[in-house]
């Protein structure tokens, strides 16, 4: 049987709003999808001209060179502030802040909890990974009770150390909010789901109705020293049973 | 001519509203000004001081080695300011409050009841006006004219245009009391 | 014809940065700035511009990362303490080459030290502060008319050189009140272009906005970049005053506030026959060593008058060398120098 090219449809291509520039991420890390949702999403709501995105610091330091946008890489745990500045100056700007588990719950803990207070007409995009992936797997805010990192060696003892912070949960808390929600990228159904839910906090910003925070737990198999498929397992399976999926704020 | 005063009270008898028309005054009448507080948690109830520059010329320093005049709304000013006022220079003590007069021999001094002063114009809290009114007299610095449209100004600017006729009062009692 | 109004060092800073066109204006509150960051509350808001209080200073300053990456004229202020925790946004904005306003209305420290006015930020200012090879244009008003003078400056030279520029006062300029011509407002649409902001990538590519290159090639290029405008910064925008130095046998160098106390000096020095001038940066980075290299060769002493423990003094010493001798007298702790108290020390080093 011979297929006609002419008669050949492309169902799936890459985002306009991504450059194709070469991937940094380890394979099977979840922040490749992740970027590929945000630009499907910018894609979709037609705003890569107006897009200012922030890079942190963090494996996803290098977060400007995937899209067709402006955008800027800032001081650790400051995304939220400088997007804070941005969206200030130009309100007609859709602008996106990026940042990791030790950027956002940790060092930028008064920075994050405070645009949220404030409730910027912003965007937050909070990966959870549960460990700092770019200085070599130490211990994250998020680092599970008994997990090994190179600062737990011999796994998060509550005792020293407290327990895995959730930080949506604390977001959630404040009035001014008005999208805060917990997804995951382990299976089709939850990439949907966050696809949903990444499109629901861009469009929020364009209505102009105030901040929105997406938390994505996501899976990093290098530092979990697991391989791809058993990582999204133990994303399904142990991590959601401390960070439950779905939505904390829905006031849209 | 350079003239300094140091205007000098509690927190709360308006010493830095004194000084600040003063300096307006100064400022509307022509002449280089520098008015200068003490600032900081003092202000809110201890002791309170600021010190007003007036000059033909452009003012160096707004600190002062040796002012030309004190202005001492209570003891503890007297006893502080007092020594080091110019040889020469005048001291102005608020007698309602202060139960001794000026030591020195060398200096031009006025003792006056400013809180009777005021409280005669149905004001007490205008005790600081009296006390600038007083100063106007005894140095010749300020017309009292100048000075009238300068408290007025500054009131009405602090949202205390209420208090401007009883303060002008103030302030003429005060020039008045000073022979 | 303008009127002359009488103002605090604060309020005209924040007012001639309104009139400078500063769009964004992020801080929080400390003693002895608070009437900076009052008088921008009440007023920018008025204007339809941004005045937010920050949560902290290291927000403020990320904020103000943020205005400026958008292309808009920002500034944030502080006092000593403050601008400690400043001092990271700084470094990214140099890193980024991204203009900004930063006051520092100094305090007595180290640490919490008081609220009394200080020149011991000047190492910090000038010498870095944050990490890096970087430098900040640093202002050093004496007045308070020129504290608004050199805030309108302020704003041009971080345009032009894409560069933080810092108006390094003290809580005496800060807190005192003294006559003011204000500016003419700028209109910010008359303002030159800014094609390298981030005000979304329409017709154009994008514009990434960073300090950061892994590559040590590339690192290494953006830094002789900066090496290379920090030159030209030297060259064009050195600034200083000379008062009776002529014909002066010692003149003082000292800035800010400092210096306005010595003119008093040089005044009562010349009543008593003593030949004394005055030498004032304005920029104190980038520093006059030339002027003074010049004047140090005619004099027999320099002698540097600072609220510090001898922090100016050491450019002073770079560019006299052993060319005159270079006494210092320096008060500390917020305490400030008086006129008697310079003249004593002059006395000291001339006949």
């Amino acid at each position: 049987m011979s297929v006609s090219v002419e008669r050949m449809v492309k169902v799936f291509e890459r985002p306009r709003s991504l450059t194709g520039a070469h991937s940094t991420y380890c394979p099977g890390c979840h922040h490749g999808i992740l970027t590929r949702i945000i630009g499907q999403t910018i894609d979709d709501l037609g705003i890569v001209e107006r897009t200012v995105g922030i890079a942190p610091v963090g494996c996803a330091v290098f977060a400007y060179r995937w899209y067709r946008c402006d955008a800027l890489q800032v001081a650790h745990g400051r995304a939220s502030a400088v997007a804070t500045g941005v969206k200030r100056a130009r309100p007609d700007l859709v602008v996106f802040a990026y940042q990791g588990d030790g950027d956002f719950a940790s060092i930028g803990t008064a920075e994050s909890i405070h645009a949220a207070n404030r409730g910027e007409n912003i965007t937050v995009i909070f990966v959870n990974n549960q460990v700092y992936g770019m200085t070599g797997g130490e211990m994250a805010p998020t680092t599970l009770v008994g997990q090994k990192t190179t600062t737990t060696p011999d796994g998060r003892d509550p005792a020293l150390f407290g327990y895995p912070i959730r930080f949506s949960e604390m977001i959630a808390q404040l009035e001014a909010p008005v999208y805060v929600t917990r997804q995951a990228l382990f299976d089709t159904k939850r990439i949907q789901e966050t696809t949903k839910a990444i499109r629901k906090a861009f469009t929020n910003q364009v209505e102009r109705k105030g901040y929105s925070l997406v938390e994505v737990l996501a899976t990093c198999p290098t530092n979990w020293h697991m391989k791809p498929v058993e990582a999204n397992r133990h994303v399904a399976e142990v991590v959601t049973k401390v960070f439950p999926l779905g939505d904390l704020v829905n006031r849209g | 001519m350079e003239r300094s005063v140091i205007i000098a009270g509690f927190g709360g008898q308006g010493v830095i509203l004194a000084g600040k028309i003063l300096a307006q005054a100064g400022m509307d009448h022509g002449l280089e000004v520098t008015w200068l507080p003490s600032y900081g948690p003092e202000m809110r109830g201890g002791t309170a001081n600021c010190t007003v520059v007036l000059s033909e010329e452009p003012v160096g320093s707004p600190i002062v080695d040796e002012p030309s005049a004190l202005i001492a709304l209570n003891l503890p000013s007297l006893d502080k300011f007092e020594p080091i006022v110019v040889s020469g220079g005048t001291i102005l003590v608020n007698s309602s409050l202060v139960d001794r007069g000026v030591s020195r021999r060398d200096v031009r001094a006025f003792t006056l009841p400013l809180n009777a002063l005021a409280a005669k114009v149905g004001s007490p809290r205008s005790l600081n006006m009296a006390a600038l009114g007083a100063y106007l007299k005894a140095s010749g610095a300020i017309p009292l004219d100048v000075a009238r449209q300068a408290m007025t100004h500054a009131l009405e600017s602090e949202g205390k245009g209420k208090t401007v006729a009883a303060n002008v009062q103030a302030l003429e009692e005060g020039y008045n009391a000073v022979p | 014809m303008a009127k002359r109004v009488l103002m605090r060092g604060n309020e005209v800073i924040a007012e001639a940065a309104i009139r400078a066109g500063c769009q964004c204006y992020f801080a929080y509150p400390i003693t002895p700035q608070a009437e900076l960051l009052e008088h921008m509350a009440r007023n920018m808001p008025r204007l339809g511009r941004t005045f937010v209080q920050a949560e902290s200073e290291v927000a403020a300053i990320s904020m103000v990362h943020g205005a400026s990456a958008a292309g808009v004229r920002t500034m944030t202020s502080s006092s000593s303490p403050g601008i400690s925790l400043k001092m990271e946004g700084i470094s990214y904005l140099a890193g980024s080459s991204l203009p900004a306003v930063i006051v520092n209305v100094v305090r007595g420290g180290p640490g919490l030290g008081n609220i009394a006015p200080a020149q011991c930020d000047y190492f910090q200012a000038t010498k870095g502060g944050g990490h890096g090879d970087y430098h900040m244009i640093v202002l050093a008003p004496s007045t308070v008319p020129e504290a608004g003078e050199l805030t309108m400056l302020a704003f041009e030279l971080a345009d032009r050189y894409r560069t933080p520029v810092m108006i390094l006062a003290d809580g005496m300029l800060g807190q005192m009140m003294e006559p003011v011509l204000l500016p003419d407002p700028v209109d910010p649409a008359a303002l030159p272009a800014k094609p390298w902001a981030a005000t979304g990538a329409k017709g154009r590519e994008p514009n990434i906005i960073l300090s950061f290159d892994l590559d040590p090639e590339g690192l290494r290029r953006m830094n002789l970049e900066l090496q290379a405008r920090y030159r030209t910064i030297r060259e064009k925008e050195v600034r200083h005053e000379e008062t009776e130095t002529e014909d002066a046998e010692i003149v003082i160098a000292a800035h800010g506030t400092v210096a306005r106390i010595a003119k008093s000096v040089v005044r009562m020095a010349r009543a008593e026959g003593i030949r004394l001038g005055l030498f004032r940066p304005i920029t104190v980075w980038p520093f006059p060593y030339e002027p003074l290299r010049a004047l140090s060769s005619r004099v027999e002493t320099v002698l540097t008058v600072e609220m510090s423990a001898g922090q100016m003094w050491e450019d002073v010493r770079l560019a006299v060398a052993e060319r005159a001798k270079t006494p210092f007298y320096g008060e500390l702790g917020g305490v400030v120098p008086t006129p008697k108290g310079i003249l004593r020390e002059v006395k000291r080093h001339v006949g």
